[in-house]
């Protein structure tokens, strides 16, 4: 089984490329936390263990054949399925919200692992699956269902980011699936009702305070709105060249929430400007387009779709967080892969680059 | 090499993967679009904000708990405290604004100069204290010319006030600015460089509730630093208030009564183990720790032959000398070497070897019994009794009582003074014991040191019949409104196991001590309470008998233990007058005043109408009313 192709034909430049922008982001995330007086080990370096722990895994996840995947798919989805009802009947709450369990030991939010879960378990469902007009909305039937569940659970949570994150991902996959135009417009009609009643009834007020302020963050410039005008204003002061590393004074100040985490990216849109931003812009979007290659270089179509589910995961993240950042979306606490601080989001990231390099490595092995 | 295109069943795959790309090119061409409009168009609006529109974070120190007395009275609280920082990024001329403070301030600019230079590592935005405690009237007059003053802010904190000066300052301790060293402590993990902590005593030990949590305030300033407006507040919160067992009126009497006199007093509730006072004289003023303390001041202290800035109630050990002599005397009848009529004939002086131990009283004391010896001190009879026991088993018996360990009354750095055995000896020094050691051991000479704390604690357990509480100094935790949120009740810790016949003689004993003629502790006595005690001397160096007058640091400690009532204890009480030469005439007056205060508190001494000082009209003759005698080789 395990044959010299394997190394021969492992994909250098893949890993090189997420090497390439965790550096920087251990850079930017050693900046950023700088201001901070901190008991222990420093973030930076804690980044880095992170880094190397995510990469141990990303090469153990590779070195399994993907193949194999196919069969545990289901198993487990429904593992990850019960983990979320657990979470609601007897989670952790932190932070006004719910989404950690104990598990005897150690302690688990299942909403993360559904990411890689879901992408997992449509590859599976689709490998099988007849298409040959695209998908009609009685097939979405039960692609729908099998996306409904968990998406709901963890917006119970109540976790909007990951709930719509994990819409996006299975989204983008029914789309390299194909969706017929007919049942594209028929969903379309029916998510205006739908977009109403949530937000009448499924919206948490702070959730809806977001989205309000996101299209008005003037109305409440030193509430929830702050968030967003201190991260424009970051941006937006580091011109073309920005403020140089250490220089940034939005970030220095600790104007920015959470600015190692989730607006890590300001931080470095602020010391390093346009030109850097520029830079990984086009590191991220080559990993995209890397990730895309790999599905469309792919033999068969299980492994086609998880590289597409994979890079689609990436993708929604560097949107919908730069996005955050820049103002363009509301605030939702979704982390930038491989920049932002936080072994969380580091594992779910190597894991879904360990599944790209995996079936980027065995193209060649029908 | 053959090329690759998709093969994917249904064949669209591969041209899906093309739109696919497209889009995520065009979403990420819409984020560098939005980049291009911040950073390349909007950014010298956006730069402006950034620079002179600027907010600014202040902490808002929390004001922390208040110390009170058993009563409720107030030991210390806070009172406003004004202080001026500099937000260097805001400052435009260096130079003119240190010598335009200096003069609006009447400082020294150089003063203000160097605390500018030590907080230049810091960030720049971030406000740096150069003069603190300034004066309403200065504040004021800064406030007046503020429009000269870019980057200057007047900061208000709350500061320690302590309405009573230098009462209980060792018990109450002082605030000093956190260390470097605590900063990296995890204790310490929510305080900011330039943050007050307790340093001593009970602002220490009881950190924790006192402090509260720092709130902060996000503030936005102009383009030269002037505060505009508060943009968001997160309130402090006010630390818990430490409410003591202390009396404050028995502490302030207790602290009195030494006058000028160094030494410690420390009177115990007998039931419950609650400190009443704790005193240790003299004191020092608490709040000139907290600001900049004037050096000669601080010369002063140290100066000082009576070391003002001990806690000598908790980290004194004295030799308790007679105070002793009741452990020596429980032990020997516990071990049956003695009764109430074993006798012992004194001449004045016990030869042993080739040495000759002297009794206090050179004239001797004749035909003496247990309840003479103990009334009398006569140090013959418990030379002979302790060579009869041993070292080993004075030191089991001064164990019970809780000697030789820290008592854990709840302060830092608590002592525990030293009861010697033969293994200890030898541990310590290498060397075997003496049995002539154990001559002066039984009279609380030799190697025995003890705390105030710890004889306090002896007496109260002997007037309990063998029930040790916990000695400890507060009572509950309460927070701002008063509602009690952590109670410490008596707790009993441990019991020396003696027999009440025993402890009935023993009371006897020292019930005669205060009450008959020829005691020694007459100048305790009350008119209205039986008081039962026992004095003490205690030897600081061994000397010949010298001639004239003995210099200060060379004169013995005045001890004094007592309890009272004698059939149903309530307080307890331990004095030590350093170098104060005999415990009948220097610390029994002082108990006497101590155990008066408190029977006056509980309405069964009525308070004099005059303020006539309740003389005691006896002065229980034996050798203590005034002639100095030649220092002995042991002492009463």
């Amino acid at each position: 089984m395990f044959d010299r192709r394997l190394f021969t034909n492992f994909d250098w430049t893949l890993l090189a490329l997420v090497l390439l922008i965790t550096g920087f982001g251990v850079i930017n995330i050693y900046s950023a936390s700088s201001s901070y007086r901190e008991i222990g080990t420093p973030y930076f370096l804690k980044q880095i263990y992170w880094t190397v722990a995510g990469i141990l895994l990303c090469l153990t996840v590779c070195s399994i054949d993907y193949h194999m995947l196919e069969d545990f798919a289901y198993w487990l989805y429904g593992a990850v399925l019960i983990l979320l009802v657990l979470v609601l009947v007897a989670g952790k709450t932190s932070m006004g919200a719910t989404r950690w369990i104990h598990l005897g030991f150690f302690t688990v939010q299942p909403s993360e692992p559904m990411k890689i879960v879901i992408i997992m378990t449509f590859a599976r469902f689709f490998s099988r699956y007849p298409v040959f007009q695209g998908l009609t909305l009685r097939d979405l039937l039960y692609p729908l269902a099998l996306l409904g569940a968990p998406a709901l659970l963890i917006m119970k949570q109540p976790d909007l980011g990951t709930a719509i994150l994990v819409s996006l991902i299975a989204g983008t996959m029914l789309l390299f699936v194909g969706v017929r135009w007919s049942a594209l417009a028929t969903m379309a009609a029916a998510a205006i009702p739908t977009i109403f009643l949530g937000w009448r009834f499924a919206l948490h007020d702070y959730q809806k305070k977001r989205i309000y302020n996101f299209l008005n963050p003037d109305l409440d410039p030193q509430g929830s709105g702050y968030h967003i005008i201190q991260s424009k204003i970051a941006v937006g002061s580091g011109g073309t060249f920005g403020k140089g590393f250490m220089h940034g004074t939005q970030s220095q100040l600790r104007f920015l929430p959470e600015q190692h985490t989730d607006f890590a990216f300001s931080v470095f849109a602020e010391e390093w400007g346009f030109v850097g931003c520029l830079v990984m812009l086009t590191l991220y979007l080559f990993l995209i387009f890397w990730g895309l290659g790999i599905a469309k270089r792919c033999n068969d179509r299980f492994g086609s779709l998880m590289a597409v589910g994979v890079s689609a995961m990436l993708f929604w993240h560097i949107v919908i967080n730069m996005g955050m950042v820049i103002g363009l979306f509301p605030v939702v606490g979704v982390p930038l892969p491989f920049f932002s601080y936080g072994g969380t989001s580091m594992v779910t990231s190597m894991v879904g680059v360990g599944i790209l390099l995996n079936i980027s490595m065995r193209r060649f092995m029908f | 090499m053959k090329a690759h295109s998709g093969i994917i069943p249904d064949g669209d795959g591969s041209r899906r993967i093309i739109w696919i790309s497209f889009g995520a090119f065009a979403m990420f061409f819409l984020l560098l679009s939005r980049l291009w409009y911040l950073q390349m168009i909007d950014t010298d609006n956006l730069l402006d904000q950034s620079e002179n529109n600027r907010l600014r974070f202040v902490p808002v120190a929390a004001p922390r708990g208040a110390i009170l007395d058993r009563n409720g009275k107030v030991l210390v609280s806070n009172t406003p405290s004004f202080s001026v920082a500099v937000i260097p990024k805001d400052v435009k001329d260096r130079e003119q604004l240190v010598s335009s403070l200096a003069r609006l301030l009447k400082l020294d600019p150089k003063e203000i100069q160097d605390k500018w230079n030590k907080g230049q590592g810091r960030a720049k935005y971030y406000p740096l204290v150069v003069a603190s405690n300034i004066s309403r009237d200065q504040m004021e007059y800064l406030e007046e010319n503020r429009l000269s003053l870019s980057g200057v802010n007047i900061e208000m904190k709350p500061v320690r006030a302590y309405p009573n000066g230098e009462l209980a300052s060792h018990l109450l301790g002082y605030l000093g600015e956190v260390s470097e060293e605590e900063l990296g402590n995890e204790r310490y993990k929510d305080y900011n460089a330039g943050d007050y902590t307790g340093k001593s005593g009970i602002e220490k030990s009881w950190e924790t509730f006192l402090h509260g949590t720092d709130g902060g305030r996000q503030i936005e300033v102009d383009a030269r630093g002037r505060f505009l407006r508060t943009v968001e507040e997160t309130a402090s919160t006010v630390g818990n208030s430490v409410m003591l067992t202390i009396d404050l009126d028995m502490q302030k009497i207790a602290e009195q009564a030494f006058g000028d006199k160094a030494g410690a007093a420390v009177a115990i509730d007998v039931n419950t183990g609650e400190v009443l006072a704790f005193a240790s004289n003299p004191g020092f003023d608490p709040a000139l720790f907290t600001g900049r303390l004037p050096p000669d001041k601080w010369k002063e202290y140290l100066e000082d032959k009576r070391h003002p800035l001990e806690n000598k109630a908790l980290k004194g050990m004295y030799p308790p000398g007679s105070t002793f002599k009741i452990i020596t005397a429980i032990a020997g009848i516990e071990e049956g070497l003695i009764d109430a009529h074993s006798s012992v004939d004194c001449p004045g002086y016990y030869k042993f070897g080739n040495a000759t131990f002297k009794c206090w009283d050179k004239k001797g004391h004749g035909h003496v019994e247990l309840r003479k010896a103990l009334r009398e001190s006569c140090d013959v009879y418990f030379y002979k009794l302790a060579e009869r026991l041993g070292v080993n088993r004075i030191a089991a018996y001064a164990k019970k009582f809780g000697l030789g360990a820290p008592m854990g009354i709840g302060l830092d750095n608590e002592k525990g003074g030293v009861i010697p055995t033969e293994e200890w000896k030898r541990k310590r020094f290498g060397t075997k014991w003496f049995s002539g050691e154990t001559l002066s051991v039984g009279i609380g000479q030799g190697y025995v040191l003890a705390t105030p704390v710890q004889l306090a604690s002896m007496i109260a357990t002997v007037a309990n019949d063998g029930v040790i509480y916990q000695p400890h100094l507060v009572k509950r935790i309460v927070d701002l409104d008063g509602k009690p949120i952590k109670e410490f009740p008596a707790q009993q810790v441990g019991r020396a196991n003696i027999k009440p016949s025993t402890f009935k003689l023993i009371k006897e004993g020292l019930f005669a001590v205060v009450n008959e003629p020829h005691g020694t502790g007459g100048m305790a006595r009350l008119a209205e309470v039986k008081v039962a005690g026992k004095t003490g001397s205690s030897q600081v160096v061994k000397m010949r008998d010298s001639k004239g007058e003995v210099p200060y640091q060379f004169r013995d400690h005045a001890l004094f233990v007592a309890f009272a009532p004698l059939e149903k204890p309530e307080i307890a009480v331990a004095v030590i007058v350093e170098h104060g030469e005999h415990g009948g005439s220097a610390a029994a007056p002082i108990a006497g005043k101590l155990l008066r205060a408190y029977f006056e508190g509980k309405g069964v001494i009525k308070k004099p109408v005059s303020k006539q000082e309740a003389k005691g009209e006896q002065a229980g003759d034996a050798g203590n009313s005034g002639t100095t005698p030649a220092a002995e080789e042991e002492t009463e």
